[in-house]
């Protein structure tokens, strides 16, 4: 992939704890599947939405970054987490404050 | 269009030693729940539990012969502390 977004993708998911790949953001979720991410994640610490639509080249970038095929995407302390049934898994089994509070290690 | 056991039987080759449990939801043969619980998955974090999975089933999945899959992965090691459900 373009060296120059992988770059800018490496910044944006180690330079905060949370980080929701989303279409629209935080106010004004566009799908189903991304507003309940925000919703499972925001209780947990703030998050920094990156809305996909606003730039193509995100939106098929971030799947390439990720090899995963579908948004919302989330990381977490810069590693990877997954969409929004496995969001959804980790909280119902208590797991994703733990990968939070774990701070990466 | 695919029946469970097919898929069963390709997921046990490509994680020996694993319990998968297979659920046609829609009985169209498309839509699939699946539980595996497999040696493999120890260590791993979801996503690449989710992706050992997915790996061997990529031929249905990109023909669109399998449209979904509900995914539930554990590793003996979680599958045991969850306890009994």
């Amino acid at each position: 992939m373009d060296p120059t977004l992988k770059a800018q993708f490496d910044e944006t998911v180690k330079s905060h704890p949370i980080v929701l790949f989303m279409k629209g953001n935080a106010l004004f979720p566009q799908c189903g599947f991304s507003a309940r991410a925000l919703q499972l994640l925001q209780p947990l610490g703030p998050v920094h939405t990156v809305d996909v639509l606003a730039d193509p080249n995100v939106r098929q970038g971030i799947k390439d970054y990720s090899n995963w095929p579908t948004i919302p995407q989330v990381y977490i302390h810069g590693k990877f987490v997954g969409g929004s049934d496995i969001l959804m898994e980790l909280a119902e089994r208590g797991e994703l404050q733990d990968l939070v509070a774990a701070g990466g290690k | 269009m695919l029946d469970a056991e097919t898929l069963r039987r390709y997921l046990l080759d490509a994680l020996p030693g694993s319990e998968v449990e297979l659920n046609d939801t829609t009985g169209t043969g498309d839509h699939f729940e699946a539980r595996v619980i497999s040696p493999a998955f120890t260590g791993k974090s979801m996503v690449e539990q989710h992706q050992l999975v997915y790996a061997p089933l990529q031929q249905w999945l990109k023909s669109g012969e399998l449209h979904a899959l509900a995914l539930k992965t554990y590793s003996p090691e979680q599958w045991k502390k969850l306890g009994p459900r």
